[in-house]
């Protein structure tokens, strides 16, 4: 069942990359592709807000910029090749995250206490 | 797991509208159907800055040369975020612009039209813009999830375009003789080919259905055409300004405004090559991408000579 991979997202890890089709040639004159995060405002985490062709990493976090922050969408950007990117299997979704399925005793709601308790 | 079942669990997911990612299973005719549309997006966006951008050194202000190159940089944005979108399909973005200069790929043929005066630029923005925009907000929620996600952060910019477009018209309707006369002439000029913007009535519409089974597309042609004409008619008179349309005339029954007929001959010539400006933006593409090849080529020796230097350092 593996002709249907292909056309995996080409940048998460070596095992995913894609074969063949239509991804071959042209590509290997481009420069590299990156994904780019940013952080919109001090105090928050850094987000991933979409991907960019750049040739080395200054170039990334300078057109990052231009492409995603024209109007003061943030206040620091991170770059990383996308190549460098690795990813859950989404096909082996339902087993990988079964684990946490059944753990409701997690959740502060699973506890049932009298109402004359307050602030918790 | 056969095929059927990738078929029919993809399906599911649709109907119960959870997104489409990268690395999910998906029809290959899905994957191909958004490969063509995204793709022509973008190159719609990035062909679109030509007819705007022949303005940009005569403005007739410093405010107005800001409005417009701030414009015309966000249209590149879109056609960035779009290119990138279509990317995680597996195209690659060499490929994908060789389709658009050898003629595979297409793009909306508005921009096939020339911008003859200042007016232009405020008719783009009000009916051009608008136009896209009616197209561009239900895509938001479009089914693949990168393509969506582009599409939100594009129609957050696209507001600020059709606005400064407006007003910027607005400015000139209460100018001179003269200025009311170009406003007037460029809303002549743009109004038929903005309704064809939308595409070929349902009934002939050759992707239309499929499309809305997979919730890539959540109206039709007819549909937003429709929004887009009862929401034109009435802004163009605060220009006071009139549509160039004879049959335009508010339906009580159906509460929309009816419109006249659309010149689908007019459409397919300018589909297919032989529009005004055709060749003249192709060609300026083409010269752009050529003009760019040694910047391009340059840019990659130096980094990997940087990074053949930084492990030998390492080392
Ligand atoms: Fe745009
Ligand atoms: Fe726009």
């Amino acid at each position: 069942m593996n002709y249907f991979r292909k056309y995996y997202y080409g940048d998460y890890g070596d095992k995913e990359a894609p074969t063949g089709g239509d991804t071959g040639k042209a590509a290997a004159n481009e420069w590299p592709l990156w994904e780019v995060f940013i952080r919109s405002k001090q105090g928050l985490d850094h987000k991933h807000v979409g991907s960019l062709h750049a040739a080395d990493a200054q170039m990334a976090v300078e057109n990052a910029r231009d492409v995603y922050t024209r109007r003061m969408e943030g206040v620091s950007i991170w770059v990383v090749e996308s190549k460098y990117i690795h990813a859950s299997n989404p096909d082996e979704a339902e087993s990988f995250y079964e684990p946490a399925e059944d753990k409701v005793y997690r959740h502060p709601t699973f506890y049932d206490l009298p109402d004359e308790v307050n602030h918790m | 797991m056969p095929v059927q079942n990738f078929e029919s669990h993809f399906q599911e997911k649709i109907d119960a509208d959870v997104r489409i990612e990268p690395k999910d299973w998906m029809p290959e005719k899905y994957r191909q159907t958004l490969i063509r549309q995204i793709s022509q997006h973008a190159h719609s966006e990035i062909v679109g800055m030509l007819p705007e951008g022949n303005w940009i050194s005569r403005a007739p202000s410093l405010k107005r040369k800001q409005i417009l190159i701030a414009k015309v940089q966000d249209e590149a944005g879109h056609g960035l975020y779009l290119y990138s979108a279509a990317e995680t399909l597996g195209i690659s973005r060499d490929e994908m612009i060789g389709q658009l200069h050898s003629g595979k790929a297409k793009y909306s043929s508005i921009f096939n039209y020339p911008t003859l005066t200042w007016a232009d630029m405020g008719a783009i923005g009000w009916l051009v813009d608008g136009a896209a925009i009616m197209n561009q907000v239900p895509l938001c929620r479009t089914s693949y999830g990168p393509y969506s996600r582009a599409m939100i952060r594009v129609c957050k910019e696209e507001s600020f375009h059709q606005r400064q477009g407006f007003e910027s018209l607005l400015v000139l309707s209460r100018g001179t003789p003269e200025q009311r006369a170009m406003v007037q002439d460029a809303i002549d000029r743009w109004w038929w080919p903005s309704l064809m913007m939308f595409g070929p009535h349902d009934s002939e519409s050759l992707h239309s259905e499929q499309s809305m089974k997979w919730k890539i597309k959540r109206f039709s042609n007819d549909e937003l055409r429709q929004r887009f004409v009862d929401m034109i008619a009435e802004q163009v008179k605060l220009l006071g300004m009139t549509l160039p349309d004879p049959d335009l005339k508010w339906n009580e029954e159906r509460s929309h405004y009816d419109f006249g007929k659309i010149n689908w001959e007019e459409f397919w010539n300018v589909v297919s090559g032989n529009g005004p400006c055709n060749k003249q933006r192709l060609d300026a593409r083409k010269k752009a991408w050529d003009d760019g090849a040694w910047v391009r080529e340059a840019a990659k020796a130096h980094a990997e000579k940087r990074a053949a230097r930084n492990k030998q350092q390492a080392a």
